[in-house]
């Protein structure tokens, strides 16, 4: 039986706090907390951002916060972070909602949505820092070691096959070219003449187990001889000229181009790196090896490199979250009464139309709930930071949390600029948090 | 009610007493072992294997004076933090072993920090000058190399090496024509470790080291000359030379994100990507198990000479400082600068010894033993020189030397634009002070 209004007992007077006793009773773990970890670290956090590093002997004003917009030899760091953290307020929340709000409309008419709903919210069983770690390992450049690069370049394999001898280089400088173009022997020959192509920095592995000792060549009239081989033995070796212990390249494919550069004829390597040419007549030839022999492997994306840095760690935050907000908006999908949907399409609405007009509308507290949410996770966004990018590209990754943290305990033991980096980011969440006060107690 | 009140303070009482009693106070003379007693506190940046390294060196300790509890933290690479925040509140352990000297001067400067000098005698029994000199500040011994590194060393895989058919370089013109050689044998011949900018600093050092001299890599280690000095753009010349993406293993943006032990297990494989790694003598102890054996597999030369700078040798090392002074500490201090004290670690690998009393036997294996007691019979000994700046030039991921030099290596031809980033911001840091 609830009491009339205007009947509640005084607050004050004689027993009150009797009355209270047990409420404050209740309250007095909660008040502590507050107090102790949350109150009096803030209270601290935005008087220590007045100091410099020395601690609280060393007043430095609103130097800190100055620090904070200043830019210093394109290496400022804080303003770098500053842009990072735009991006991802901008992309993520936004990125995040739609991929699960598609999600959650798609699972909505499959049989094994149960499956497919627990297999995408999966990653929100690990910890952002063990997502970064694994997503760290995927994103290596190297095709034989990185998962991401490892598809790209099967992919690749369906267009492009890389050469035989990817990493050669001509020996000396009679071969000119580039392993775009391939190479060629620079000086015309005539028939009855040799031509000699060497070739190195090709690893013993790359070289066919049938490879033979090289022969120089013997001219013979009416053709054009010649070899390509491995132009290197322990120790170096003579360069340009074949020696003892030197190999011939096998399976070698050599065009004979005519003075006006167009191609005459072709032939392939033996095992111990001879060819021939037959029935020449003439001179002004170039003997040349085809580009294909030096196409390159795939090298790999640099995922991890600084103009892929930032996208990179997104796209790793989105697979965690993206289930989140599936299973949210899922929640709210399935509260929509059916009959409007119904009525809807019975009065010919596409699903499109149903899609944008009702369901969307209809969807906006649960859509904002969800936007919010990640909107305060991305702004104090640290770990998955920290464990993705590499060294090398930690400045470029970096985000407001995390250079406050690596100017209080990474090294610079600043706590003075740590502050103010943690008041910053104090100010720029409390807007959110507002909104989200509000929504609450519109809802209540 | 009231009883649980009454069992309340009788735990508070009986916590109180334990703790009075556990702070007994150190009575007697230093002389006497079993005289001297009480609890030491130590923290170091030390862990895992390292750990129980160090472990079985205080057991050592404790069967010499069996009064004496010795309890070691660990505290990693969050030591500087931690110690400066148990400084702050006023509650330091009583030794402590960093890996910075900058921050053995920065607890000097505070008062924070109780003089070595009682220890003069063992010292100049056990250690060359040179070593000892690290740690003075205004004449006064503040901090003792406890654990070298010997940073001038290369690393290379011994079966790339026979195919080129080339021999470990001695000089810096024989090491670049190696680099070549190599190269035409079809074989990268560089892994850098190049996310970790710490590996480029050590390569840059060793190549100043060489070429400017002594004096001014000690006037550059405290800004006494500035980076845009012609020697520092002359040096970073040098490494760019070598730095080209060709040389490299994974190319110039591979080598930015290859960490030091990728570059380690790089180079110490049976299908090496690189011939060799440029750092230090802890190389070997990164990767376990290694897949090569030592002599057969991998072997180490000394980093090559420029002009007469044979036996000159760039190192590091950990610096243990006394924040509380008493016998029992005075007994610790005393006991880790001996010889036998530092054989115990070394017998254990991963060691190099500061003390020259240490026999060339305590090592465990013959490549060990030679980068070990270089820096022992060093003609010149320097210490790392990032290691010497302020924290946030010399020490923080991701900017100061660190990201700098990450830079130099994305455009090793740049060596005039990135002296004057460089100096830039070490002028800022030495400026602020931190």
């Amino acid at each position: 039986m609830e009491p009339p209004p205007g009947a509640a007992p005084p607050a004050g007077g004689p027993g009150a706090l009797r009355r209270n006793a047990v409420a404050l009773g209740f309250l007095a773990p909660a008040v502590i907390i507050l107090s102790v970890w949350i109150i009096y670290p803030t209270c601290y956090t935005i008087a220590r951002s007045f100091f410099g590093q020395q601690g609280f002997g060393d007043f430095v004003g609103i130097d800190n916060y100055k620090a904070l917009f200043t830019p210093f030899n394109s290496h400022n760091i804080l303003l770098k972070a500053i842009k990072n953290s735009a991006i991802w307020i901008l992309v993520a929340p936004a990125m995040v909602t739609a991929i699960g709000l598609i999600f959650a409309v798609l699972t909505e008419r499959i049989r094994w949505a149960v499956a497919f709903k627990t297999v995408v919210f999966m990653p929100m069983a690990i910890s952002l820092f063990a997502t970064g770690v694994i997503w760290h390992v995927m994103y290596i450049k190297d095709p034989s070691q990185g998962a991401v690069n490892a598809g790209v370049g099967a992919i690749r394999s369906w267009f492009v096959s890389p050469g035989a001898l990817s990493n050669a280089l001509p020996s000396t400088s009679t071969l000119t070219g580039s392993p775009q173009k391939g190479y060629v022997l620079t000086k015309p020959i005539s028939a009855g003449g040799t031509a000699q192509l060497g070739l190195t920095a090709i690893p013993p592995t790359d070289l066919s187990s049938s490879a033979k000792q090289v022969v120089v060549p013997r001219a013979k009239a009416g053709a054009i001889e010649g070899i390509v081989w491995r132009d290197f033995k322990p120790g170096g070796g003579v360069v340009g000229k074949p020696e003892q212990g030197e190999l011939g390249i096998p399976g070698v494919h050599v065009n004979l181009l005519d003075s006006a550069g167009k191609k005459a004829g072709g032939a392939t390597t033996g095992d111990d790196g001879a060819f021939e040419f037959k029935d020449v007549k003439g001179g002004g030839y170039k003997v040349s090896i085809d580009k294909s022999t030096f196409a390159a492997p795939f090298g790999g994306v640099s995922w991890l490199g600084s103009q892929l840095i930032t996208p990179s760690i997104i796209i790793a935050y989105i697979w965690v979250w993206a289930g989140f907000a599936m299973v949210v908006i899922g929640a709210g999908l399935a509260a929509i009464s059916r009959e409007v949907l119904e009525a809807a399409r019975t009065d010919g609405a596409t699903e499109w139309q149903v899609f944008r007009r009702i369901t969307v509308p209809m969807l906006a507290p649960v859509l904002s709930v969800v936007f919010i949410t990640m909107l305060i996770n991305v702004l104090k966004v640290f770990d998955i930071v920290i464990s993705i990018a590499p060294g090398s590209t930690q400045s470029d990754a970096a985000v407001i949390a995390v250079q406050m943290w690596r100017q209080s305990f990474g090294g610079v033991n600043d706590f003075g600029l740590g502050s103010a980096i943690a008041v910053f980011l104090f100010v720029l969440v409390v807007p959110v948090l507002l909104l989200n006060v509000r929504r609450f107690k519109r809802e209540v | 009610m009231k009883k649980g009140w009454l069992a309340i303070a009788a735990l508070v009482g009986a916590l109180a007493l334990a703790a009075g009693l556990g702070m007994s106070k150190a009575n007697a003379s230093s002389h006497n072992s079993s005289a001297v007693s009480g609890n030491i506190s130590i923290v170091g940046v030390w862990t895992g294997a390292e750990q129980k390294n160090f472990q079985a060196v205080l057991n050592g300790f404790t069967k010499k004076y069996p009064n004496v509890k010795v309890k070691y933290k660990s505290t990693g690479d969050n030591t500087p933090t931690v110690l400066s925040t148990a400084v702050a509140g006023g509650n330091p352990p009583d030794l402590a072993s960093v890996s910075q000297p900058g921050l053995v001067r920065d607890f000097q400067k505070k008062g924070a920090l109780k003089s070595l000098d009682f220890a003069k005698g063992t010292l100049a029994k056990n250690y060359p000058a040179s070593i000892v000199n690290i740690g003075k500040i205004n004449g006064h011994v503040y901090g003792l190399l406890i654990k070298g590194a010997n940073k001038s060393t290369v690393w290379y895989n011994v079966a790339s090496f026979k195919a080129a058919g080339i021999k470990p370089p001695k000089t810096w013109g024989q090491f670049t024509k190696a680099i070549g050689t190599l190269r035409a044998s079809g074989q990268i011949p560089l892994s850098v470790g190049g996310a970790d900018g710490w590996t480029l600093t050590d390569l840059f050092e060793n190549i100043y080291l060489r070429q400017a001299g002594v004096a001014k890599y000690n006037a550059l280690s405290t800004h006494k000359i500035k980076w845009t000095d012609g020697s520092v753009v002359k040096a970073l010349k040098t490494m760019g030379s070598i730095l080209q993406s060709a040389n490299m293993s994974g190319g110039t943006s591979g080598a930015l994100q290859t960490d030091f032990p990728t570059s380690v297990s790089n180079v110490f494989s049976k299908k090496p990507k690189a011939a060799m790694v440029i750092e230090g003598d802890f190389v070997p102890g990164v990767i376990s198990p290694n897949p090569l054996k030592p002599g057969s597999g991998y072997n180490v030369f000394p980093f090559p000479t420029i002009g007469n700078t044979a036996g000159y040798v760039e190192g590091g090392g950990d610096e243990l400082m006394m924040f509380k002074d008493n016998p029992a500490t005075r007994a610790l201090v005393n006991y880790l600068a001996t010889g036998a004290a530092q054989s115990i670690w070394a017998k254990r690998g991963g060691y190099t010894a500061p003390a020259k009393t240490v026999p060339p036997s305590a090592y465990p294996d013959a490549i060990t033993r030679t980068t070990a007691t270089a820096v022992g019979k060093a003609k010149a000994f320097v210490f790392d020189l990032s290691d010497l700046q302020p924290a946030s030039f010399g020490a923080t991921v991701g900017q100061g030397e660190f990201k700098i030099f990450q830079d130099f290596l994305k455009t090793p031809s740049n060596s005039a634009g990135i002296s004057r980033t460089l100096e830039a911001a070490a002028a800022k840091a030495y400026k602020s002070g931190k």
